[in-house]
Formats: C-alpha cells, sequence, structure tokens
C-alpha cells in the first residue's frame, strides 16, 4: 500500500510559475477552520486558539501566525501552518466542551494567494466592486465579496498587500482573470 | 447597480446580495392547522405594491445574512434595512410615499 | 488644395509633428492634436460620407462626439472599426480610414437614386409598403432590407484586442472637464473630497480649448487651463480621465465610464488593453456636460460645407483650420455672430450674416457690424445649390406672419449656422431626474428630483464664461459639502438663471417652396426632415414617443443630439401644442456608442464563465476523455478508446462497473456539514424524512422539498456523530439547497443550536463501483474493516486510504455494490491513481457521466432536475417510502395535502419500453394514450388533436437489458402498467409499453454482490 501523505496537488500546479515576480502569487498551504457558534462561546475560542476573534463585523485577529476573519456574526475562518487543524479541533473540542458550536475541517476548499505592491488595490478593483480606499479599507480588513465571477475572502494584512481566499476550483480562474487584469496596470 | 446597507457589513454593491421575496410571512406555527385556502395564501400571495415593499435581501457573497429592507419600487431607494427578528420601521411619509 | 485652410500659427496642434494618413486611399497630411475631421478640413475636404437612406453627399457638421454626419471606418483586416465620429477620432501617423454608405465610390454612388425616387419613401414608408403578400416578408422583403440596411460594414472577425475593467469609488465624480468641471474639481479637491473627473476629449479645457482672448481670475483662458489641470494632476485626491465618455447613469449614483486608451495611437504596446470600463460609484455628481449646438432646419442645409457655427468657430480656433474662404452664416443665436467675428479675423470672407430674428440688434450685432460684417435681420435662407459642397445659398427677407419675400443668392464655400443651444442632460435624465422647459430658453434644464446628482455651467443654462466657472465652483464646493460631510462653511450658491437668455429657434426657418417637394433635414443621420415630422402628426401620431419612432428622428446612433429638440418643436408646432405638453423622447444610455469589447470585458475565451475541474480532470484528459458541462464544472462524459463511439464507449464502461470494477469522480457533488446538537432536529424539518433513528455510521437517501410541496433537491446523507452529518446535494443544487436551509435556520428557527458548513470544495470524492470494487479497495484500505457485516450497504465510515484521511461511504448509484472515497481534495488524484493501480488486475475501467446516467436509470433512480420539474412531488416519483409519517411537519408538508396534490391523475414515474428494442426514445418527446381511429401508425399527422399525457424525461441505450429504455412523466402512470402508449415523432409514431421504472434487479441483490 502506497504512502500518499505527502501526495499533495495544489489545483493551481501548471497553471501557477512559481517564483513570479508580478503582484500576485500563491500562498502556501494553510489550515482552514469554520467556526461557527453563537456569540458567548467565541471567548473560549480565544483560550485555545491563541486568537480572540473579532466582534466587530468584518476585522481579522491574528496573533503569530495564526489568524480569525469575521466572516458573518456567527461565523469565522480559524487560519493557521499546515497541518494543525487535526490539533486546533481537539484543543477546541476540551476549551468548549459542553457548549455547542460547530467546527469544520475545510483546509483544501480554499486556496490563498497573496496581492501585494503598490498596485495591489488597482488589480483587485478590475474585479472587486469594493472601494479598497485605506480608510474605507483598513488594514485589517476581511469580508467575503467578489472577485469578477467568483466570490472571495479579502483581508488586508497590511497596508500594500491583500490576502485573498478563493475556492479550489475557481482559483484557476482567479488566477487567470488576475493575470488578465495585470496587463492593465 | 444598487447600492444596499447590509445591517451587519455596511454597504455594498447588489452584486453580493440576492434577493430573499416578501418580508414578515411567518411560516404558520402548525401548517396543519390552515386550511387550503389560507395555506394557499401563505404560498403564493404576495402583495406587490407600487411603493414602499418590505422584502428579504441576502448578503450571500458576505457575511451571509438573510436582514429586511423597506425599498421604493416606483424609485429603488432604501428606506431602512433591519436585522431579521426586527420592527419594521416606521418611515416618514414624505419618504415613503410612492412618487405619482 | 492641400493644406491650404490651414492658419500659419495659433491652434492647439503640434507643427513639429506632421502626421501622414489616408483617406478613401488618398494620402493627406496633418498634425499631432488634430482629430480626422480637422485634418480633412485643412486639407479642404468637406465631402466625407453619403447618408443613410437618401444616399445624399455629406459633410462635417459638429466638432465633437454630437457629430451626425461624419461617420467614417478607421482601420483594415482585424482592427476595423465602422461608424466612427471624425470629430472624435485622434490623427496618428499611418491612420488609415474609409467613407462609409456608398457604392461604387463616396464621389458617385448608386444608391443615390432614392434621393431622386425619395417622394416614394415618406415616414413610415416600410410599415405601409411591405405589408402584403404576408409571405413575402420572410423570403423577400425583409432580406433585401436587411442588405439595403445599415451603416458601415461590421467587422467580421474576432477582436484581437483586450479589455480592461476598473471599479472605482469617490466622493465627487465630476463629467466633463469644460471650464465648470474644472472650476468644480478644483472646489471639491480643495474641501477635501476624493474626486475623479472625466471628458471625453483628449485633452481637458472642452470649451476652453477654444479661447483665446478670455480670461478666468485675471489670467487668460489657456493659462488658467494648465494651471488647473497641473493642480489636478500633483493633488494625490484626484484622478482625472480624459479620451473617457460617462456613458451611462445607473441606480444609486454608479455611473459607466469608458476610457479609450490605445486608439489615438499609431502603435500601441502589445497587449495593453485597448478602452478600460469603468464602473465609478460616486457619493455625489456634478453634471458639467455643457451644451449641444442646434442646426437649423432650412431646405437643403445639408450639403457638405454646411456646419455650426460654433464647431466652425473651433475648428478655426483650436485646430487653426478655415473651414471655407466665403461664409454665409445663419442665425437664430447670437452664438453665431462670435463666430463671423473670429473668423472673419482670419480673413474668411463673411458674405453676410443672415438672422432669422426680426431684429438683428445688441451687442454681438453691433460688434458684426462695428466689424464691418454685413447683417441682414429678418432674413431666412430658402434652400442651397452645390453638388458636393455648397456653392450658393437663397435667402429672402421674411415677416413674423412667415411670409417671405423676393429672393436673392449669395456665392460661398461654407455655411455656419446656429439655431441655439440643448443643455446636455442624458446622464441627469437618465438618473430619473426631472426636466422643466425654459420657453426664453427654449431648452428643458434639470429640475431637481436626481439623488446626489446636481448640475453646473451650460447643461443647466448658464452662459458667460464667469457664470458658469462660478457654478462650477458652487457645484464642486456643495458636492464635496455633502459627500465629506463636516464642516465646509461658506459654500457658494449655484449661478441663477440670467433674465436675458437666448433660446434660439426650435421651428424650420420659412421658405416660399412647396413643402412637399423639399428636404429640410432635422435628423441628418437618419435622414429625416421637417416634412416627415409633419406627415407623422397628420397620420394622427400625438406622442414624441411614437413620432419618434414611426419617422425614426432622433434614433441613429447619435440618439438624436443635434435633433431632437428641432423635431420636438416641429411637431409641437404642428399639433399647435407648447413643447412640454408633447413632452420629451426618454434618453437612454449610451450616450456614444460602447463598443462591447468594453462591455465583455476579460469575460471571454476562457474567461467567459469560470471553469471549475476537480482534482482528476487533467488525467481524464490524459486519457482522451470527453467532457460535458454540468453548470460550471467540466465532467468527464465518457473515455473512449481508440476508434470507440460514444455509444460504443458507455456500453463498455457500464459493462465493467455491472462485470468487475469501475471508477468515477463525483467530486462535484454538493457537500453540506450539518453541525450541533439539534442538526438531527433541522434535518427532520428540513428533509421528508426521518433522522432521528440513523445511527452514527449510517447514511440515507433524502429527499427535500420547497414550501410548495415540490422536490427541491435530493442525495445521500452519512451521520458521522449523534450532532454531525454529511450531507450531499446534486451538482447543480448545491448553492441553492444551502441558501434554502440557511434561509430556515435564520428567519424561522433560529433558536435551533446547529450549523452548516458548505464542504463541496474540501473532498475530492472517488466512486468505486462494481462486484469487485470491495477486492480494489481492501488494498488502499488498513483502518476500515470493508466487510458487509461491519460496514453494510449505506454507512459511512472515517479511517485512511494510504495513510490520507477519508470519509468512506458504501453507497451506490448504480445498483451495484460499490464504495464511495472522500479524501481532501488535494489529495485527490494520488488517490484516484493509487486506486486506478489497485484494480488495474481487475480491468478497472474509469466510466463518465453517461455511464452513470445509464446504469442509474436502469435502476429507476431519477435525477432531480432531469426527471422532475419544479411540480414533481415525491409520490410522483415513487418515493412516498422516504417520507417520515410520523413527523408532524416538515417543509413542503402541508402542500402535499392539496387536492391538486393527491390527484390520481397527476403524472408520475413509469418506464417505457419501444416495441422496437433497437429505438432509443428522445428525451422531451410527448406521449399520447392513443391513436384516433382513422390514422395509420406510421402516418406523420397521426397526432393532431391528441392530448399528451405525458413526456420522456430519460433515455438510454441499455447494454444489460441489450435495448432502449426510457423513464417517463405519465399522467395516472402507476395504472398504466402493461398499457401501449405512443410517441408521435417527426418521422412516425413510436409505440411503447408502460412498465415499471426499475429495469435491472429490482430486488437490489447486486448491492450486495
Amino acid at each position: 500500500m502506497p504512502d500518499l501523505t505527502q501526495a499533495r496537488q495544489s489545483v493551481l500546479e501548471g497553471i501557477e510559475a512559481s517564483g513570479r515576480a508580478g503582484t500576485f502569487s500563491l500562498l502556501p498551504p494553510l489550515s482552514r477552520l469554520n467556526y461557527r457558534g453563537r456569540i458567548s462561546t467565541v471567548g473560549r475560542v480565544a483560550a485555545a486558539f491563541g486568537v480572540e476573534p473579532a466582534m466587530e463585523p468584518c476585522r481579522a485577529a491574528i496573533f503569530g501566525d495564526r489568524a480569525a476573519l469575521w466572516l458573518g456574526p456567527d461565523e469565522w475562518l480559524l487560519l493557521a501552518k499546515e497541518g494543525e487543524a487535526r490539533s486546533i479541533i481537539d484543543r477546541l473540542a476540551i476549551a468548549l466542551a459542553p457548549l455547542s458550536y460547530s467546527l469544520v475541517d475545510v483546509s483544501h476548499r480554499q486556496v490563498a494567494l497573496k496581492i501585494a505592491g503598490p498596485q495591489a488595490e488597482l488589480l483587485l478593483n478590475a474585479g472587486c466592486p469594493l472601494d479598497l480606499d485605506r480608510q474605507a479599507f483598513p488594514v485589517g480588513m476581511c469580508t467575503r465579496t467578489l472577485l469578477q465571477k467568483t466570490e472571495i475572502v479579502l483581508w488586508r494584512v497590511a497596508e500594500t498587500e491583500f490576502h485573498i481566499e478563493v475556492a479550489r476550483s475557481f482559483a484557476p480562474y482567479a488566477w487567470r482573470f488576475l493575470e488578465q487584469a495585470e496587463r492593465d496596470l | 447597480m444598487l447600492l444596499i446597507d447590509c445591517p451587519f457589513c455596511g454597504k455594498r454593491p447588489e452584486l453580493e446580495f440576492r434577493y430573499g421575496g416578501e418580508a414578515h410571512l411567518a411560516r404558520p406555527a402548525d401548517p396543519a392547522d390552515l386550511g387550503d385556502k389560507a395555506w394557499g395564501q401563505f404560498l403564493y400571495g404576495r402583495s406587490n405594491p407600487r411603493g414602499v415593499h418590505a422584502e428579504r435581501w441576502r448578503h450571500v457573497h458576505g457575511c451571509g445574512r438573510f436582514f429586511n429592507a423597506l425599498r421604493d419600487t416606483t424609485n429603488d431607494r432604501f428606506a431602512a434595512t433591519y436585522k431579521i427578528g426586527e420592527e419594521r420601521p416606521a418611515i416618514p411619509e414624505a419618504e415613503g410615499a410612492a412618487s405619482a | 488644395m492641400s493644406a491650404s485652410c490651414r492658419l500659419n500659427a495659433g491652434g492647439r496642434i503640434d507643427r513639429s509633428r506632421p502626421l501622414r494618413f489616408t483617406f478613401d486611399r488618398k494620402v493627406y497630411e496633418g498634425f499631432a492634436g488634430d482629430t480626422l475631421a480637422s485634418a480633412l478640413l485643412a486639407n479642404g475636404v468637406h465631402l466625407v460620407g453619403r447618408s443613410f437612406k437618401y444616399h445624399r453627399p455629406r459633410g462635417i457638421v459638429a466638432a465633437g462626439s454630437d457629430e451626425p454626419n461624419a461617420l467614417i471606418a478607421v482601420g483594415s483586416d482585424v482592427r476595423f472599426t465602422p461608424n466612427l465620429r471624425a470629430t472624435q477620432v485622434e490623427l496618428y501617423d499611418g491612420l488609415v480610414a474609409q467613407s462609409q454608405n456608398h457604392w461604387p465610390s463616396l464621389g458617385f454612388d448608386f444608391g443615390a437614386v432614392n434621393d431622386v425616387f425619395s417622394p416614394l419613401f415618406p415616414a413610415g414608408f416600410y410599415y405601409k409598403t411591405f405589408m402584403w403578400p404576408k409571405s413575402a416578408w420572410k423570403r423577400l422583403y425583409e432580406p433585401k432590407i436587411r442588405a439595403m440596411a445599415g451603416l458601415g460594414r461590421a467587422p467580421t472577425l474576432p477582436d484581437p484586442d483586450n479589455y480592461a475593467q476598473r471599479h472605482a469609488h469617490c466622493d465627487a465624480l465630476i463629467i466633463g472637464a469644460g471650464p465648470a468641471g474644472i472650476a468644480a474639481a478644483l472646489a471639491a479637491e480643495a474641501h477635501g473630497a476624493r474626486v475623479i473627473l472625466c471628458d471625453e476629449q483628449a485633452e481637458l479645457g472642452g470649451s476652453l480649448l477654444a479661447e483665446r482672448k478670455a480670461t478666468i481670475d485675471a489670467k487668460s483662458a489657456p493659462s488658467w487651463l494648465a494651471d488647473a489641470v497641473a493642480k489636478l494632476s500633483r493633488s494625490a485626491k484626484v484622478r482625472w480621465l480624459s479620451r473617457t465618455t460617462a456613458f451611462g447613469s445607473f441606480p444609486h449614483n454608479m455611473i459607466g465610464l469608458v476610457e479609450r486608451l490605445t486608439d489615438h495611437l499609431a502603435a500601441p504596446a502589445e497587449g495593453r488593453p485597448r478602452e478600460r470600463l469603468w464602473q465609478v460609484r460616486a457619493k455625489e455628481v456634478v453634471l458639467a456636460t455643457g451644451a449641444l449646438e442646434r442646426p437649423l432646419v432650412f431646405p437643403d442645409n445639408d450639403r457638405p460645407g454646411i456646419m455650426l457655427a460654433d464647431a466652425a468657430r473651433q475648428y478655426l480656433l483650436r485646430y487653426a483650420v478655415k473651414p471655407g474662404s466665403r461664409a454665409v452664416v445663419a442665425a437664430a443665436h447670437d452664438e453665431a455672430y462670435r463666430a463671423a467675428i473670429e473668423l472673419a479675423a482670419e480673413s474668411v470672407e463673411i458674405v453676410a450674416i443672415v438672422d432669422i430674428r426680426e431684429d438683428a440688434s445688441g451687442p454681438w450685432a453691433d460688434r458684426a457690424r462695428a466689424a464691418g460684417l454685413p447683417v441682414l435681420s429678418a432674413t431666412t435662407i430658402c434652400g442651397t445649390r452645390g453638388r458636393h459642397r455648397v456653392s450658393s445659398v437663397e435667402i429672402a427677407p421674411c415677416r413674423p406672419d412667415g411670409k417671405v419675400g423676393a429672393r436673392s443668392r449669395l456665392d460661398c464655400d461654407v455655411v455656419l449656422m446656429c439655431g441655439g443651444f440643448t443643455p446636455t442632460i442624458h446622464l441627469f435624465s437618465q438618473a430619473r431626474g426631472k426636466l422643466r422647459f425654459s420657453e426664453k430658453l427654449n431648452a428643458f434644464l434639470p429640475d431637481g428630483g436626481a439623488e446626489g446628482i446636481r448640475c453646473a455651467g451650460a447643461c443647466r443654462g448658464i452662459s458667460g464664461l464667469d457664470a458658469v466657472v462660478a457654478d462650477g465652483v458652487a457645484a464642486g464646493e456643495a458636492a464635496a459639502r455633502d459627500a465629506v460631510g463636516g464642516r465646509i462653511e461658506a459654500v457658494h450658491a449655484p449661478v441663477p438663471l440670467s433674465e436675458d437668455e437666448d433660446g434660439g429657434r426650435l421651428e424650420p426657418l420659412p421658405h416660399h417652396r412647396s413643402p412637399h417637394r423639399v428636404k429640410a433635414f432635422v435628423d441628418f443621420q437618419n435622414d429625416v426632415t421637417a416634412k416627415d415630422v409633419k406627415l407623422a402628426v397628420r397620420e394622427g401620431f400625438r406622442s414624441i414617443e411614437h413620432i419618434k419612432r414611426y419617422t425614426t428622428t432622433g434614433m441613429a446612433t447619435d440618439q438624436g443630439k443635434t435633433s431632437n429638440m428641432n423635431a420636438l418643436g416641429i411637431a409641437a408646432s404642428a399639433l399647435d401644442k407648447p413643447v412640454p405638453a408633447v413632452g420629451l423622447t426618454t434618453f437612454r444610455m449610451p450616450y456614444t456608442p460602447v463598443t462591447f469589447g468594453a462591455f465583455a470585458g476579460s469575460a471571454r475565451g476562457n474567461l467567459f464563465d469560470p471553469v471549475r475541474v476537480t482534482a482528476t480532470h487533467d488525467w481524464a484528459s490524459a486519457k482522451g476523455a470527453v467532457f460535458e458541462d454540468v453548470g460550471q464544472w467540466k465532467r468527464a462524459r465518457y473515455f473512449p478508446l481508440k476508434g470507440e463511439d460514444m455509444h460504443g464507449a458507455v456500453a463498455r464502461e457500464c459493462q465493467a462497473v455491472r462485470q468487475s470494477v469501475g471508477i468515477f469522480d463525483g467530486s462535484t457533488l454538493g457537500k453540506i456539514e450539518i453541525v450541533g446538537p439539534d442538526a438531527a432536529e433541522f434535518m427532520n424539518r428540513i428533509y421528508v424524512n426521518p433522522w432521528n433513528k440513523l445511527e452514527p455510521g449510517r447514511c440515507r437517501y433524502g429527499v427535500m422539498l420547497r414550501e410548495d410541496g415540490s422536490i427541491l433537491d435530493d442525495g445521500v446523507v452519512g451521520r458521522l456523530a449523534s450532532d454531525r452529518f454529511h450531507v450531499t446535494t446534486t451538482t447543480g443544487g448545491a448553492a441553492q439547497v444551502l441558501n434554502h436551509m440557511e434561509d430556515f435556520l435564520q428567519t424561522e428557527w433560529s433558536g435551533l443550536d446547529c450549523w452548516l458548513t458548505s464542504a463541496t470544495e474540501q473532498w475530492a470524492v472517488i466512486a468505486v463501483q462494481g462486484p469487485d470494487s470491495r477486492k480494489v479497495l481492501e488494498r488502499l484500505v488498513d483502518d476500515i474493516d470493508l466487510s458487509s457485516a461491519a460496514m453494510p450497504h449505506m454507512s459511512v465510515r472515517e479511517g485512511h486510504i494510504c495513510g490520507v484521511p477519508t470519509r468512506l461511504f458504501r453507497v451506490s448509484f448504480t445498483g451495484e455494490l460499490g464504495f464511495e472515497i472522500n479524501v481532501p481534495a488535494d489529495f485527490g488524484r494520488a488517490i484516484w491513481e493509487a486506486v486506478f493501480d489497485a484494480g488495474f488486475s481487475r480491468a478497472i475501467t474509469p466510466y463518465g457521466t453517461e455511464a452513470m446516467h445509464v446504469m442509474r436509470a436502469e435502476k429507476g433512480y431519477i435525477i432531480v432536475g432531469q426527471d422532475t420539474d419544479g411540480t414533481v412531488t415525491p409520490d410522483d416519483v415513487g418515493l412516498s417510502w422516504a417520507i417520515g409519517k410520523a413527523k408532524m411537519d416538515f417543509v413542503g408538508k402541508r402542500s402535499l395535502t392539496r387536492p391538486a396534490m393527491t390527484d390520481p391523475d397527476r403524472k408520475q414515474l413509469v418506464g417505457l419500453l419501444p416495441e422496437d428494442p433497437e429505438l432509443v426514445l428522445e428525451e422531451g418527446a410527448q406521449i399520447i394514450a392513443e391513436l384516433p381511429a382513422d390514422a395509420k401508425p406510421k402516418s406523420k399527422d397521426a397526432p393532431i388533436g391528441q392530448k399528451m399525457i405525458g413526456h420522456v424525461t430519460s433515455s438510454y441505450f441499455s447494454a444489460a437489458l441489450d435495448r432502449g429504455i426510457a423513464l417517463a412523466m405519465v399522467a395516472g402512470g402507476r395504472r398504466r402498467m402493461g398499457e401501449t402508449l405512443f410517441v408521435p415523432m417527426p418521422q412516425g409514431v413510436i409505440k411503447v409499453v408502460v412498465t415499471n421504472p426499475v429495469f435491472l434487479d429490482p430486488e437490489g441483490k447486486r448491492l450486495d454482490a
């Protein structure tokens, strides 16, 4: 029986040219957990996960290499290093018992891209209808939105750097769209 | 393209939303109690006003929440948006009146 | 005549950069800064096209986007664009332009016979003439008319360019960068607003580009403009866009702009977008769109050389071009005098200023007389002469009652006319702003009603440079105040409309000739004359919207920019009503034509729509799979071997699954994880099935309804734990089902403690089906007991496959023993290949959606959306067994007892076997119960008058049964077992026998093979 535990294959393999110099690039795999539950449970997430999820809409909280992104009033996306999903699930189970909540491993559901540089906003606005001015969309803001014909999670991690999450099967579209849009920078 | 004020996320473009039909049509607690006519009215009866319409939207490509809105069907202006479970707000006559 | 019309100095052209271009294969020279129109005029070329209907020679009329005549084609081969306005085409070296709408040449056009026979083509000609015989319309009239119709020639090759799109936001969007717009932009910026300023021209400045003596703020107009542009360019809060047309206004202050990026360049950089479509969301919009000059309507007012007076002034001052050497100026508005004075100063002979107004007095007339120009009051123009260029006009004195006196002739080579100005309120009106008619100005003016949109300068009837600038400042300040808020004090008030407004004229000029024999054009582009508009009124049209459509006035590509008000004036006087009582036609986007490319943007080729592929797509591709589109997904339909057709491949794939083992990618199925202590209760309410007794580790086929009782979706549900369900949906139904579930959870049952997470993309799903499937999997899975005892049909286990975590389902959509391996998606390809390798010795066969469809139909399994539509209940398709009878309620339950839902004659799912086993019925074919007594079974006409009692929903050739099979919905179908029904098809009527929809292994023995 072959051991295929190292046999991951990115959906962008063959599409993405690694080490490209453009405004966007592929980020390495991450652990992703979709947390849903009543607001009263969130405090205990902080203790086990190390990041206190924001109560304020559309805000991300970060600590070290972990982040909790507010996606809805009962929904947060927890991000951590690849391979940590199982242990986080176990730790949260202990910390949250006996409260009700939902935690689902969605590490493979999405792909993360980095959009960075002085033209990051322009590139995104080729397909994203939001106002990305730094006043309107400050560092730390995150939200589900659209990139042309696909849904994304958009998160401003720094003045000129965005992290986007796109569903796996839409990633090739998003990638090619950004390549096309980059010609207009 | 409409600009819709999500009660959670603020003003967002219509592209992020999905329309959800008329608001404040509560599902009967026990549908079996309703006669055929009353159930038919619940399923299909809609007010379809010319003027202010209470309707549901879902911020599907955003926070995912359903919410209610008062929109004037004659000019697409939103008088209010509010969370599910909140009372329909009273709106000033001038704003709510359908333009002739 | 070359270059003889160019002044030696002045204008905004760059004489150090001469450019060569060709027009109708003749080479000319112009300068950087020229438009094609100004360069042609500089070369003495006025004749630039033939008109749409009568093929009359036409020249350049205007200097901007309002040009109705000078539509030309630019480019060649793949980069060919017809119907561009020569007034907006910027000259570049090597530009190739052609005139349009003539054969064989511009000078001699055969189509001009239309002009001779024009009495035969009155308004409504097509409607009146091509009515009989009816049958001739499709065969004869329509093709002929289509061949004649249209301007220009559509390009036939795919567009090689790419087009960009961009979303933008600002506090103040200022449309039009003339004096009002620039003043507004400066003022808004000074008050802290984020500003976007756009203008359709190559340079900012608008009317200032043709000013040389005026001053603003004690600066000369050109230096004020240069300073302003420098200031705007320095500001981080301002983005200004030239060559950018605001073409449409959409709800909530969304404005569409199209920016032309490369059309003005001789050699654009490779790959650079040709145009950019902007979707601008502005808190406040300032329209500083100016006003358009109106032509005068007089007989033969369309000869080349007859142009708008202010346009002529712009050619002179901006492009240093004399439009002619001897000018007659026709005035109904004082701007005509200004043009005459400027032209006279550059030694254009002004033969006469012919003023229709009774008393040509006032400052402008005085200045003209002081300059020695002959001014004739109360004088009309009765006609013009000249074949390819105007050579003379006939003038006559006229009285206020329209009586015309003795005529005389004036020789000339250009006629300049000014009938007044029409404010450009297109975008304001598109935004549903209210308009009011000003009798003094003879114009509709903006009158509120458009939230967040204000007008400034000439587009709200303000005239005079100082007033226009002051009005722009006021509008910019107010926009900044309303957008940014805060404390902005001392906002200037908008400039009030002045009392001595000059409205020009809306009626045609009087003349002595028979109204039936003259052509006094109102709409140049669509060849509509004053006579046509009057005829429409005589024939009973009262509404301007109807008159517009009957005569086609204002319906050309310029949307009546120069013609609408004149047409309205003529209609109003023919109807004997005031203008506002006749009304105005609706303004619609786009202001000027927009390319399809700009609207499409990136949405072409492989970016037309997202193409979603599964983890095994490349593997299937390499195996030669033929794919089909299922929603946005690409799914392998079948895997043909060399020389094999679809029929052969599908039969082979089915046989492999039935006899040994097949492998199938089911990743596109929707998946939702439902978690929480109330998950089972939620499932009870959403699905028709009961869930309380389903043990963890077991699966159930679930059906959910809309509240109206019709089937919404179906799929296998696995219970992973007491508080966790793994739900599958149809491929196309995933988003809809999630929305449906969220709707009930959020709005009706918000007290339930359970939550939904979409997991469709998390899992790759590999179905391994067939009697050998267990043996294949046993080689790869070591921590799950796959035996029937430990893992019966309809169960789910969590464990590992090749070390990779899996949710392993034992389920079957084929009727065979089968498993569905769920692994995290990035492992999908590796696990697929491992299974394929492990099955090699058993000839494991990849199969596609077509074989899957055949096998499930053999088992009578429905596909929601194929065998069902929005009217089908569980009982209709034989799924009553799934309903939890003890449940008090679930979504759709109450509707199932409505009388129409329990009618025994409802359509029910049955199987059909064609009498001829070779035959495969067509999906969608209708079914009838009996043939008329006199019909022969093979007769084509048999089914006429027969009641259709059902239709075929699925139909295949079954290799296992060696015959055609079909599923169908037939009225009272379950009562009809064994009956013969008929399927009428164009080739003849097909006999079928009604059977149970389960064709194969009704006892389900093979599931446990």
